[in-house]
């Protein structure tokens, strides 16, 4: 096979197995949720429910593509398409295994921070086109949201970097041979994995879209595959934060050589997808406020103080 | 072949980007579509680092102007939330004649450029090399050292500025003199 042809099918494969494994894991976030919860979840659809995804499908493209008359048009439609695509641009970063992976930038560390930090152009401006006050508040509470946990995202992961000095994440990998970075960054692990779930706006940190507070939040206005693209992009994004913490701090695609390296990669990255659905489905909300303070009071001093002892040890 | 051409094709294209997107963000009367505009003029500036070998500036062009700078931006246009309204006295705040002059001045710097670039002896073209993100902490905490630490001071004044600024009010003033704070 050509080296072109590779590279298409590399593309191909892995955005049609993200794309789908999100959709897989709605499913299986409402089906875990419902066990956790004591009741069964959607289990009526094909064999355990697994069809309800073909559902929800059919259900949103039928629906009428309905723009509001009050809202700012082009921005309405583009928003949740760029939601989409930020998520999924991250993705081409992400080494999964040798030669699986889409590119190999020496900035991948920067260009995965570069489109989170892009992520929040889709909820403001979705929400400022729906010119709907719940969705404005929505878009605002997320705004300074991601702000404020974008920065230490950041700063978590520096410590990684140092230790393994280089932003290219396949070489970040391969820098773990001797030993996973989540034992001397097991801070950081904490600060990047609350971060990731902060930027994905999911519970605890889903105050933009808290429903008994705004509605729907910034999405109140959205329906059908527009809506849906919030949606799923949401559960992309989960995939990718689990995703890059397997990358950084678990070794990536590490692993005893019984079992292939895609798979450690996957299984990796599926047992943090569902510690995060656990998460969600054991903490309440906390007020806004609150979730403000603990990110700038607590998380902020936590990474610099993590940054400095990482700096000093190296030095040593 | 267009493959050996892609180069120049993407260079041009995003140059051109640029600059219609910062034509396009002065003339917008709404305050939110010229922010747009702006964020897309700044992402085709990173496309532009890039395919000049300096990919740390481009990524930092891309975190630090389009995902924070510019979101404080469209936060506060949001918050204000101006709508139609504003976009009406913008556009009575902007007459045709105001755009003679800054349209003259800019044809004069455009003619410049055109004039230098196309002259018999063109300017040195810089050459095209990476600069890679160690090179740019030498640099900083080498020669630029003290650039480095004066920075740290502005930004440590504006922290403390800050920080009187949200600073909550006394106790002992009542609720009625804090509203005559508020409403100054």
């Amino acid at each position: 096979m050509s080296p072109v042809m590779y590279n298409l099918l590399n593309v191909v494969l892995i955005l049609v197995c993200v794309v789908f494994g999100a959709a897989l894991l709605t499913w299986l976030e409402r089906r875990l949720l419902g066990i956790w919860q004591d009741r069964y979840g959607p289990n009526r659809v094909g064999p355990f429910g697994t069809l309800q995804i073909v559902a929800d499908m059919i259900k949103l493209l039928m629906k009428q593509d309905w723009v509001p008359p009050f809202a700012d048009r082009l921005i309405f439609i583009v928003a949740p398409a760029f939601a989409m695509f930020v998520v999924v641009a991250a993705f081409a970063v992400i080494p999964m295994a040798p030669g699986v992976g889409v590119v190999d930038l020496n900035i991948g560390l920067l260009f995965f921070l570069a489109m989170t930090s892009l992520g929040v152009y889709a909820v403001m401006f979705g929400a400022y086109a729906s010119d709907n006050k719940y969705a404005m508040l929505g878009g605002l509470r997320a705004a300074a949201q991601m702000v404020s946990y974008e920065v230490f995202m950041g700063l978590s992961l520096m410590g990684v970097v140092m230790l393994a000095g280089t932003f290219n994440l396949r070489e970040l990998v391969l820098a773990q041979a001797d030993g996973w970075f989540i034992g001397p960054q097991i801070v950081g692990f904490f600060i990047f994995f609350m971060a990731g779930i902060a930027e994905s706006h999911r519970t605890p940190f889903d105050l933009p879209e808290a429903e008994h507070e705004l509605t729907a939040g910034f999405h109140t206005e959205y329906s059908g595959m527009k809506f849906a693209m919030f949606f799923i992009g949401e559960y992309v994004s989960v995939l990718m934060s689990a995703a890059m913490i397997t990358v950084l701090f678990f070794g990536g695609w590490l692993g005893p050589a019984w079992f292939p390296p895609l798979g450690w990669f996957l299984l990796k990255t599926m047992a943090l997808v569902l510690l995060m659905i656990l998460i969600r489905g054991s903490l309440p909300r906390p007020r806004y406020d609150q979730l403000m303070s603990f990110g700038w009071k607590f998380m902020l001093p936590l990474a610099l103080v993590n940054l400095l002892i990482t700096g000093a040890l190296i030095l040593i | 072949m267009i493959w050996a051409y892609l180069y120049n094709i993407v260079f041009y294209a995003s140059c051109g980007v640029t600059v219609l997107a910062t034509i396009l963000m002065i003339s917008r009367h709404n305050a939110v579509h010229a922010l747009l505009y702006l964020i897309i003029s700044s992402l085709s500036l990173a496309i532009i680092f890039y395919l000049l070998g300096a990919a740390f500036a481009a990524a930092l062009e891309v975190i630090v102007y389009a995902g924070a700078v510019m979101i404080l931006f469209v936060f506060v246009v949001m918050m204000l939330n101006q709508g139609q309204r504003s976009a009406a006295h913008e556009a009575a705040w902007l007459p045709a004649r105001g755009w003679i002059l800054p349209s003259v001045l800019a044809a004069i710097l455009l003619s410049l450029l055109l004039i230098g670039m196309y002259s018999d002896q063109p300017l040195q073209p810089y050459g095209v090399h990476g600069v890679a993100v160690k090179d740019v902490g030498i640099a900083l905490f080498g020669p630029y050292v003290l650039v480095v630490e004066l920075s740290s001071f502005l930004l440590l004044s504006g922290l403390i500025g800050a920080f009187h600024i949200a600073r909550k009010m006394p106790s002992h003033m009542s609720s009625n003199e804090l509203e005559e704070v508020d409403h100054g």
